[in-house]
C-alpha cells in the first residue's frame, strides 16, 4: 500500500435544512486513480468543493489530511498552492481570449501588472505539449472543439503545478474519440506520479481508468471498492450505488402492436446556419410506425440533434431540403407552432437551456406549449392549468412538494419528467426524445423507460436519440445508425449489439 | 414559524421600506407628508410614473429589456398633440393620433428590436436622440399652449382637476368616499371567490391567516387614501388617479391572466425554450415595444394635460423614473420577474421620497442623490437574496 495522500476525515456539511455530507470519509493513495460515484445529489460535488477550499474551514465539520497535515483552507487559491486543483465539469474558459491567456488568467507571468507576453505563451505552449495537444496557445478558445477545450483545462491545472487534480465529469461533452484520449491521457498522468480524483455518471470509463472506486449515497460513503483486488463490473457499481440489485435496467414492453408508419422522412438534407457550405444532415431517410420506439444512435457530433431540430419545424439549419410525410400525407412545417399542430414533439437534450424556464413553477412550463389547452381566446384558466399540472406530476410521479415550485429546484431528473409533461399535454402522435436519460441518475431512468413504454403502449411513435449504446439497444425497436451526418445502417434491435453498431461507424468511416 | 416570518419579509420587503420610509417622513415633516393635499399630490404629480413603468414593466420582463426613448417619445406625442389642438382639430381626433404616435414609435422601435435583432438599449437610445429632435421640430423649439376645456378636465388638466362631487358633500367629498367604499367591496368579493373556487376544485390556496392579513390592510390602506382625498378641501378624486387605475388594472388583467402575458414572462425566463414550445418569440418582443409605445402616448397626454402646455423640454428622466420604479418594485434585471403591484410599491416609495424631501426643504441636487442610493439599494437586495436562496 503506498503512501496516503489525502485524507477526508468524518466530513459533515449541513446546509439550511439539509443535511449534504453525513460522516463522509475518504482516503486517496499518491499516485492513483481514484473515482468518486454516486447518484444525482449523493454529494460528490459538495465533497470536492469542501477539498477545493470552495466552501471553507470552519463551514463544515472534520478534517482534511493532506499529505501529513491538517488543511484550513479558506478559499480556492489555498488549495491550489498546495497542488489541489480542480477542473468542473462546466468549462471556465473565457471564449474570446487565446488559449494561453486563458492558462494563466488570474495568475498571469509578468511582473508588477504588466504581462510578459512571450514567457506566457511559451510556458502556455510547454503544457499543451504535455496534454498532447498541437495548436498554438495563440489561437483562441472559441476556435477550438470542446474536446481541445477540456485538454486546455488540463493544461491549466498543470500550469499551476498540480499534484492532486480533480476532474469533475470531465467526459459528459465530449464524444467518444475525446473521451476515450482524455482517458488514455489520465493514465499516462498516473504514469508520471500524478493523483487525481474522477467523478463521472459513465461507468464504463469508471471501470477504464480507476484504481479504486468510492461510493457515495445520499451522502455518506457507501464502500470503496479496489479494482486490483476484486473483479469490478458495472452491476457491481450500480449496486453500491442504488443500494438494491438492478436486475432489469430496461422494463420489459409487452403486448405493443406496431401499426402503420406513421411518420417518414425522405431524403433530407441540412445545412449549417452559418456555414452555409456545411452539410449537417446529409440526404436521411427513415420510417417511424406507430407503437414504435425507434432509436438513433450516434456519437456527438453525428447530426443527430440536427436532424431533429430541422424536422421540428425547421428550428435548427439553413436551406432545409426533402420530404417529411406525417400519417402519410406530406407536410411542410415552417416553425415549431406548425410542428406542434401536426401532433410532433420535440423534447430536447439541453432541458435547462431549450427546455424548460427554470425560473418559473412546474405549473407554468407544463402548459407553455400548449397555451391553447388552458385557455379561451387568450385568457388563462388558473384553475384548469392547475389541475393539468397535477395530472402529470402524478402520472409521471414527479417528485415536488407542489406544482408551485419553480423548476430550477428539482434534480435532473424531475426536471425530464416536467418537459415530459410539457410535451405529453401538446398530445403528440410522434415524439423525438433527445437524449432523454442525459445526466439523470439509474433510478430515474428506469422511471423514464417506463414512461417511453407507456407511451408506446398509448399508440404514439417515439424517436429515442441516444448515445447510451445499452440504452439505444435496451429500449428501441428498431435502431439507425448515424455518423457524419448521414445514417448508415439500420437494424431491429433483437439483431444489434455493441460490436456490429460500432463495426458499421468505423466502416462508414473508412469509406471515406 | 421563524422561516415562515422571514419569508414574509423577504416576499415584501419593498412594502416594509415604504412603510418605514413614510414614517421616516412622518416624524422628519412634523406629519406634512400625511396631509390630505400631499397625499393628493402624490398621486398627480407622479401620474406619468405609474403609467410609464407598467409599460416598461412588459420590457423588462422580456428580458431585462428597457426602453430608454420614453422620455423622448412622451415630450414628442405631447409636442404634437398640442400642436394640432392649437390648430383647432377635434380633440378625440387629436387624443387618438397621440396614441396611435406612441404605437407607431413603439411599432418602430419594436421590430428593430424584434425582427433585426438590435439591442434594445441601442434601439431605443437612438430613439431618446432622434424622437427628442423630433419634438423640438414638431414644436420649433417653443411652448405651446394647451387650453381646450374638455381635454384638461378629462386628463387632468392644471395642478386642480378632480371628479366632481355628484352628492354636494362641500368639505367632505362623498363621491370619494363611495368610489373607495367600493373599489374595496369588489377587491374583497374578488379575492373570496376567487378562493371559494379555487377551494371547491381541490386546489392549494394560501392560509387563512395569511389572507386575512393581506385583506384587512389593503382594505385600510384603500379606504385610508380615499378618505384623505375626500377631505381634501372637499375636491375628491384628482382625475389622474382614473387613468392610473384603469392603466394597472388593464396591465394587472394583462400580464396574469392572459396568455400573451405569460409569453412576456416566458421569454424573459428563458427565449430558446419558449420558441420551441411554438411560441413566435418576436411577437412577443413587438408587443411589449407596442404597449410601451401606447403607454408613452397616454404618458404624453397626461403631461401636457397637467402641463396645460407642452414645451421641447418635457419628459427628461421619465424613462429613468419608469425603469426605476420597476426595479424597486422586484423587477428582475434579468427579465422573467415583476409585477404590478411592485411598479405600484416602485413608483409611490419614489413619490414619497421625492415629496418628503421637497417638504423637508433639501435641494433638488440632494434629492437625486438620494434617488440613486434608493434604487441601488434595492437592486443590492435583489441579488443579495436570491444568492442567498441558491
Amino acid at each position: 500500500m503506498g503512501k496516503i495522500l489525502l485524507e477526508m476525515k468524518n466530513i459533515t456539511k449541513t446546509f439550511p435544512g439539509v443535511k449534504a455530507l453525513d460522516n463522509v470519509n475518504l482516503q486517496v493513495e499518491e499516485g492513483e486513480i481514484h473515482a468518486l460515484v454516486g447518484e444525482n445529489g449523493a454529494g460528490k460535488s459538495t465533497l470536492m468543493n469542501v477539498l477545493s477550499g470552495i466552501y471553507p474551514y470552519g463551514t463544515y465539520e472534520g478534517d482534511i489530511v493532506y499529505n501529513g497535515e491538517v488543511c484550513a483552507f479558506q478559499k480556492i487559491t489555498d488549495s491550489e498552492k498546495k497542488g489541489i486543483v480542480i477542473i468542473h465539469q462546466e468549462l471556465a474558459l473565457v471564449p474570446q481570449m487565446s488559449i494561453g491567456e486563458n492558462m494563466f488568467l488570474g495568475n498571469e507571468r509578468g511582473k508588477k501588472g504588466a504581462i510578459n507576453w512571450n514567457e506566457t505563451y511559451s510556458e502556455a505552449d510547454k503544457y499543451l505539449k504535455m496534454v498532447g495537444l498541437s495548436e498554438s496557445s495563440r489561437v483562441l478558445i472559441k476556435d477550438i472543439g470542446t474536446g481541445k477545450q477540456q485538454l486546455v483545462e488540463i493544461a491549466k491545472a498543470l500550469a499551476k503545478k498540480a499534484k492532486l487534480l480533480i476532474l469533475d465529469e470531465p467526459t459528459s461533452s465530449l464524444n467518444e474519440t475525446d473521451s476515450r484520449a482524455l482517458l488514455d491521457l489520465m493514465l499516462e498522468f498516473k504514469k508520471q506520479g500524478m493523483t487525481m480524483i474522477i467523478i463521472s455518471h459513465k461507468l464504463n470509463e469508471v471501470v477504464y481508468v480507476a484504481d479504486k472506486i468510492t461510493v457515495i449515497r445520499d451522502g455518506s460513503t457507501v464502500e470503496t471498492l479496489d479494482c486490483h483486488t476484486m473483479e469490478i463490473d458495472e452491476d457491481r457499481i450500480i449496486k453500491g450505488m442504488v443500494g438494491r440489485e438492478i436486475t432489469d435496467r430496461f422494463p420489459k414492453r409487452s403486448g405493443v402492436e406496431i401499426g402503420n408508419v406513421n411518420m417518414e422522412v425522405r431524403n433530407w438534407t441540412v445545412f449549417h446556419p452559418l456555414y452555409a457550405e456545411r452539410k449537417v444532415v446529409d440526404d436521411v431517410s427513415m420510417t417511424v410506425r406507430k407503437g414504435e420506439v425507434v432509436g438513433i444512435y450516434g456519437l456527438m457530433g453525428a447530426g443527430r440533434t440536427e436532424l431533429a431540430m430541422s424536422i421540428f419545424g425547421k428550428s435548427y439549419g439553413s436551406d432545409i431540403t426533402g420530404q417529411l410525410l406525417i400519417a402519410g400525407k406530406e407536410v411542410h412545417l415552417k416553425n415549431p407552432k406548425e410542428a406542434i399542430h401536426a401532433k410532433l414533439a420535440y423534447v430536447t437534450e439541453d432541458r435547462k437551456g431549450n427546455g424548460l424556464v427554470l425560473s418559473n413553477p412546474i405549473r407554468v412550463n407544463t402548459s407553455l406549449a400548449n397555451m391553447a389547452g388552458v385557455s379561451n381566446r387568450g385568457v388563462i384558466d388558473r384553475d384548469k392549468e392547475y389541475q393539468v399540472a397535477v395530472e402529470y406530476k402524478d402520472k409521471l410521479r414527479t417528485k415536488t412538494p407542489s406544482v408551485e415550485q419553480n423548476v430550477g429546484n428539482l434534480s435532473g431528473g424531475n426536471q425530464q419528467k416536467v418537459l415530459l409533461a410539457k410535451w405529453m399535454f401538446t398530445d403528440p402522435d410522434i415524439l423525438i426524445l433527445d437524449e432523454p436519460t442525459r445526466g439523470i441518475d439509474v433510478g430515474a431512468k428506469y422511471e423514464i423507460y417506463c414512461i417511453i413504454n407507456d407511451l408506446v403502449k398509448a399508440g404514439k411513435s417515439v424517436v429515442m436519440i441516444s448515445s447510451e449504446l445499452p440504452e439505444v439497444i435496451g429500449m428501441s425497436d428498431r435502431i439507425y445508425i448515424m455518423n457524419e451526418g448521414r445514417f448508415v445502417g439500420e437494424m431491429k434491435a433483437s439483431e444489434a449489439t455493441q460490436e456490429n453498431i460500432m463495426a458499421c461507424i468505423l466502416q462508414s468511416g473508412r469509406g471515406e | 414559524m421563524n422561516l415562515k416570518v422571514l419569508d414574509v419579509l423577504k416576499k415584501y420587503t419593498m412594502v416594509f421600506a415604504l412603510v418605514a420610509v413614510m414614517i421616516f417622513f412622518f416624524f422628519q415633516t412634523d406629519g406634512k407628508i400625511l396631509y390630505s393635499q400631499n397625499i393628493n399630490n402624490l398621486i398627480s404629480q407622479n401620474a406619468y410614473v405609474f403609467v410609464l413603468a407598467a409599460g416598461m414593466l412588459l420590457c423588462i420582463l422580456t428580458g431585462g429589456n428597457i426602453d430608454l426613448a420614453v422620455g423622448s417619445v412622451v415630450c414628442f406625442v405631447g409636442g404634437i398633440g398640442a400642436v394640432i389642438m392649437d390648430r383647432s382639430i377635434n380633440i378625440w381626433v387629436a387624443v387618438a393620433i397621440m396614441l396611435v404616435g406612441g404605437l407607431l414609435v413603439g411599432l418602430w422601435q419594436g421590430f428593430w428590436i424584434a425582427y433585426v435583432k438590435v439591442p434594445p438599449f441601442i434601439a431605443t437610445l437612438a430613439g431618446m436622440y432622434a424622437f427628442r429632435g423630433f419634438s423640438n421640430v414638431v414644436m420649433k423649439g417653443l411652448t405651446v399652449g394647451v387650453r381646450d376645456e374638455t381635454f384638461l378636465k378629462v386628463f387632468g388638466g392644471g395642478s386642480d382637476c378632480y371628479i366632481p362631487d355628484l352628492f354636494g358633500g362641500g368639505n367632505f367629498n362623498i363621491t370619494c368616499m363611495v368610489v373607495g367604499a367600493i373599489c374595496v367591496v369588489v377587491y374583497l368579493v374578488l379575492t373570496l371567490r376567487k378562493r371559494a373556487a379555487a377551494k371547491s376544485k381541490g386546489i392549494e390556496v394560501e392560509s387563512l391567516t395569511s389572507m386575512i392579513v393581506k385583506m384587512v390592510v389593503i382594505s385600510a390602506v384603500l379606504l385610508w387614501v380615499f378618505y384623505k382625498l375626500a377631505t381634501n378641501g372637499g375636491k375628491g378624486i384628482p382625475t389622474s388617479l382614473i387613468w392610473i387605475g384603469l392603466v394597472l388594472i388593464a396591465y394587472e388583467y394583462v400580464t396574469t391572466k392572459t396568455t400573451v402575458g405569460r409569453y412576456l414572462y416566458a421569454v424573459g425566463g428563458n427565449e430558446k425554450a419558449t420558441r420551441l414550445s411554438g411560441i413566435d418569440s418576436r411577437k412577443v418582443y413587438l408587443f411589449a415595444y407596442l404597449n410601451m409605445g401606447l403607454m408613452a402616448g397616454l404618458g404624453g397626454i397626461l403631461t401636457i394635460a397637467r402641463a396645460q402646455n407642452a414645451a421641447p423640454t418635457f419628459g427628461v428622466g421619465y424613462e429613468m423614473d419608469a425603469i426605476a420604479a420597476c426595479f424597486i418594485g422586484g423587477a428582475s434585471a434579468y427579465g422573467g420577474e415583476g409585477n404590478i403591484f411592485g411598479v405600484i410599491i416602485g413608483a409611490v416609495l419614489m413619490g414619497v421620497i421625492n415629496q418628503g424631501m421637497s417638504i423637508m426643504g433639501i435641494s433638488a441636487n440632494y434629492q437625486s442623490v438620494v434617488k440613486g442610493i434608493v434604487v441601488l439599494l434595492a437592486i443590492v437586495f435583489d441579488v443579495v437574496s436570491n444568492k442567498k436562496k441558491k
